[in-house]
Parts: structure tokens; sequence; C-alpha cells
């Protein structure tokens, strides 16, 4: 099902909470929504399932107006935060619920719910209650509910925010994976660039009700078209200092940008993996501390106009060599960015 | 050091724990003692006025009301709890804090406006009299007023629940197809089940026990408006103990059965 959202407006007790909001969605992709905590990005999806209404705009789902179309005639399948699952149903009466309520017939009914199970890796757990599931089995019934009436839409809001961590990882990989097998055009709300990087086809990027930036986990990496997607996507190095012929310059350090802006003082946001330290003395900084982070180690260093920076290099390579807690060492930046300060 | 300092809590404890069953054992328990006493002490004579016409006659409307009531507050509950908990309207706050009314009113006041509402020269009288309904000093006055004094129970404490279980099971049905009613039946009854059994229970006792409103719009009339209550005054005024003491147990007999049910039914869950 293809999705076209456009000019979106949505005020909460007067806060604004989506402003012109417009994007759209091609058939069979799966469409990340990144952004901070009360961006409003739930606000859009709940808007596109009819949970809510806009307070303007239009939504359209495959050529048609759908914003007077009530939530259960849209065919959309929507997994809640908090999963949402019917607490007195069993696992299998949940997943089966959307087919129980268009009378499809019982056995029809049955194959379909043990396929689903069996697809989540449910399979015997279809007589346990949700109070009897940990949160990852939890997420996958919610999952499976949700794609029994095979909707042509499924809606995620903050798929995974409530399970741990290891799980979390393990559900993300199955969700691509889930999708590249069933093809269902997804949408899924996420405040964790890991998720929305790991899973999405594109990429759209929320801040405050605005959407910042569209396109795919790469061109959003590598080529981010404001100082907000910057700054909140990967981990950075903001640092005060001034463009000179297209070269970004702090203090002794200079590293070339990689897109261009008129000279003068500027905001210099460095990615923590673009940068490179080697030991030298006398040298520009000192190595304060070192993170052992399983493969990574996480190097925090001042420079000498005390501004802190921290980067990343992979364990035991031998960009490390000789860099220990208190030795000086040399700063490049390989690349960087500015924004007019 | 760490035996004495567990052993401190306890002997503080002591001190309220026997307060508190002292006062329990005081105004329940020797009360409901003495009744059964006296009961068991002329069991003939009390039987005897149990089965007696109006006594009789006392139990079955009594019953027949309190019945009534639970479906009619029951359904009213529901819905209303619906209305009030998931919808956003126009004095909602006003019609949330009316509902609670019947709790904080004295029956006795409430029954006297009653009276005034539906009596022969009420601002109702001469439509009542016009359909030939009787309801000041009659059956149905008595059901009105039983209504209004229990109206709140079921309503309350299914609001309470639908507050607590959130709306994202309804909104959860709703994108999987089901239409109001299936989302009713299958998704929101079955949630709110204990908040219903609880309002039926306190329906029922507040049904059974409830004197002042119906003494005064039903007027105890004996054989007719006469409900287990007013008997139990009517007999204690013509110093017919027996009958008093016997109708009394058994209201407090079924007052314990409601509340044991409820106690049973909460712990099943």
């Amino acid at each position: 099902m293809s999705i076209v959202v456009s000019n979106l407006q949505k005020s909460f007790a007067g806060t604004r909470v989506l402003d012109d909001v417009s994007f759209d969605v091609k058939s069979g992709e799966l469409v990340g929504v990144l952004g901070p905590s009360g961006g409003g990005k739930s606000t859009i999806l709940r808007i596109i399932a009819g949970l809510d209404t806009a307070d303007g705009g239009e939504v359209w789902l495959d050529g048609k107006r759908v914003d007077n179309l009530h939530a259960r005639d849209r065919e959309v399948g929507f997994v809640f935060q908090h999963y949402a699952l019917f607490r007195h149903m069993t696992v299998s009466d949940n997943v089966g619920f959307g087919l129980d309520v268009r009378d499809e017939p019982r056995d029809k009914r049955d194959a379909r719910v043990a396929h689903l199970l069996d697809l989540m890796g449910l399979a015997g757990l279809g007589d346990r209650y949700p109070s009897q599931l940990s949160g990852g089995q939890r997420q996958r019934v919610a999952l499976a509910r949700a794609l029994a009436p095979e909707p042509k839409l499924l809606l995620l809001d903050e798929p995974f925010g409530a399970v741990d961590a290891k799980v979390r990882e393990e559900l993300r990989r199955w969700l691509r994976k889930l999708h590249d097998e069933v093809h269902t055009t997804s949408i899924f709300v996420t405040h964790d660039q890991d998720e929305a990087f790991s899973v999405s086809d594109r990429v759209i990027v929320m801040q405050k009700g605005r959407i910042e930036q569209i396109g795919t986990p790469v061109q959003i990496l590598d080529h981010p078209s404001t100082e907000f997607v910057t700054r909140f996507v990967g981990d950075v190095n903001v640092l005060e200092g001034t463009v000179k012929n297209g070269h970004a310059e702090v203090g002794p350090l200079t590293g070339p940008l990689i897109d261009a802006i008129p000279d003068g003082p500027a905001r210099i946001v460095v990615r923590s993996y673009d940068l490179k330290f080697w030991r030298e003395d006398p040298g520009s900084a000192t190595v304060k501390r070192m993170v052992p982070l399983g493969d990574r180690v996480r190097v925090d260093a001042l420079t000498d106009q005390g501004s802190p920076l921290f980067a990343y290099f992979p364990r035991r390579s031998s960009l490390l060599d000789g860099i220990e807690t208190g030795c000086r060492i040399h700063v490049e930046i390989t690349l960087a960015r500015a924004w007019p300060a | 050091m760490r035996s004495s300092s567990r052993r401190v809590p306890d002997r503080y404890a002591a001190g309220p724990l026997v307060a508190v069953l002292g006062y329990v054992a005081c105004l329940i328990l020797v009360p409901l003692a003495a009744l059964v006493y006296v009961v068991a002490a002329h069991l003939s004579e009390v039987v005897t006025a149990l089965l007696s016409g109006p006594a009789l006659h006392a139990m079955g409307l009594t019953l027949a009301v309190a019945a009534l009531c639970v479906v009619c507050n029951g359904v009213f509950g529901v819905a209303g709890a619906l209305v009030l908990v998931r919808q956003r309207f126009l004095l909602r706050r006003l019609v949330d804090a009316l509902v609670e009314l019947p709790l904080a009113l004295s029956p006795v006041m409430t029954g006297l406006g009653f009276l005034l509402l539906f009596g022969r020269t009420g601002p109702l009288g001469p439509l009542l009299d016009a359909i030939g309904l009787r309801v000041a000093f009659a059956v149905p006055g008595v059901v009105v007023a039983t209504l209004f004094v229990t109206l709140p129970f079921t309503l309350r404490e299914v609001a309470l629940v639908l507050e607590e279980i959130g709306d994202s099971e309804e909104q959860a049905a709703a994108t999987l197809g089901a239409s109001p009613w299936q989302t009713f039946w299958r998704v929101t009854l079955p949630n709110i089940k204990n908040g219903l059994v609880a309002g039926t229970v306190l329906t029922l006792a507040r049904a059974l026990g409830e004197f002042g409103a119906v003494l005064v719009v039903g007027g105890a009339i004996g054989n007719r408006t006469e409900t287990a209550t007013t008997f139990i005054h009517a007999a204690v005024e013509s110093r017919a103990e027996p009958a008093a003491y016997g109708m009394a147990l058994l209201l407090g007999a079924a007052a314990i059965a409601a509340l044991g049910a409820l106690q049973w039914t909460e712990k099943k869950r």
C-alpha cells in the first residue's frame, strides 16, 4: 500500500505536535521515523491509522483519501508501544481476534493463527495468557496479531522500546527479515538511531513536529541536511571554531569540510569516527580516560584549548598503539561539518 | 542486636492490632452475636413470625426491588461509566459529580424530594393520574427510591476499572476491524468484569438495606409497600420482637453472603 501524507497539522491543548508534515511511502517500503521523544512521531502513526484526527492536512492510502474513514475500515495493522494485548485472552485468541471479528471460518482462522505463531517463534505458547509471557514474546504476539488480518500497511509505535537491549537487537534483525519475506508496507517509530538505520529502507528524521530530513540511512549519515540531524545522528563532538577557505579550524586543529560554508565563526561538528589520535609529545591534547566497550574503546581527550573530545577505535587496533591514559597526543580531524555560529 | 531490632516493630504492632480487633468486635461482631443469640433462643416464634403473610410479602418485595436495581443500575452503570470515562463532553465534570450525589444525600431527604415530585399535588401528579400510575405510597415509589440510592455503585466501580485499564485495548480492537459492539462484548466487558461484580454486590447490599427513602416514598404499607427494613421498623414499633429480630438476622445474613461472594471473586482473580 502506498501512503501519501500531506501538510499534517496537529495540536494538543495548544501545543503544536505536528507542523506541516508531508512525506510519502512507496508500496512495500519499510520506513523508520526517527527523532527525540515527544517529537510528534507517534501522532503521525495514530493519524494514519485513524486513532487520532489531524487538525489539518490529508492522508491518502493507495490513492484514496482516508481522513473520514474509521480506524476499523482502514485495513491498517498497528503495533502499540506497550503491546495493548487483550489481557483476558490467550495468545491464540489475541492473534485470532482480527479474524474472529470478521467471522473467518474456524479452520482457516486456526490455520492462520498456527502459521503466524510458528513464524513468530511462538509455537507452543498459544494457550498462555499475555501476563505469562516475557517482553519479547509479548512484542511478537502483538506483531502476529496485527499481521493476522493481512493488513496492507503495518504501523509500529516504538516497537522495541520496552524490551531489554539484547532482545531488542534480535527483534530488529527479525523484523527486517520478516519484512523481506512478507513485504507489507511498514512504518515504524523509534528514538533509537541504530534501530532506524539497521531496519529501514528510508528514514524520516523529525524534531519538534517538523521533518528535518528524509533519506536512506547512508544519505542521512553522510549528508545530514540540517545541524539538528548532524548532531542527532551518530556520536558527535561539537566544537567552537572558524571556517577558512573551506577548512574547519579549531585552535591548532584543522580538518576538511564535507560541505563548504562561507568563512567565519562556526560550530564545527566532528563524528567520533572522523578523528584520529596518535601519541606525540608535545602534541595538542591529553588523553583523560579510556573506556573499553566490548569491540570498541572510547578515548576521551582534552585539547590544550580546553575542548573535550572523544573518539571510538576498534579494540586492539593499531590506531590505539601507545595511547594510554595521561599521555600526550596529536589530533587529526579527517572530516568535519560546519554550521555558521 | 539484629533480632532485638526486629522485635521492636512487632511490639509496636500489638497495640494497634488489639485496638482494631476490639473496635471491630464491639461494633460488628457483638451486635451480630446478640442478634443470633436472641433468634436462637426464640427460634420457633421467629420462624412463625417470618412465615406470616406481611413478612413474606416484605421479603418478596425487597428481593424483587433489589434484583431490579441490580439489573437497571448494572446496565446504566456500565453505559454511564463508559460515557463518563471514555468520552469528552461539555459539563462532563458536573455529571461526574452528580452521579455520586446519592452517596452523600440523606435518603430521607431524597425520599421527601420524590414525594414532592410524584405526590398528588406535585408537578408530575396530574400526568401520573392521567395514565393511572401511582408512584407515591405504591410499589413504583419504592422502586424509584431504591434505584436512586443505588445508582452510583456499579458506575463508580466500573469507572475505576476503566480508568485503570485505559483504552489501548479498545483501540487495538478497532485497528483489527472490530465494530463498537464487538469491541464492547469481546474486549471491554471481560476487562471490567471485576468492577461489575463488585458494583453488583454493593448495589444489592444497599438495595436490601435501604430504609429512609423507601419509608418516605413507599409509606411502609403492610402487604403493599412494606420492605424488609420497614417491616423491622413496624415490628419494633408494635413490640413484635421475634419478627423484628428474625428479619434483621435475615438481612444481615444476606449482606454477609453478598460480601463473601465479592471476596471470593476477588480472590479468584
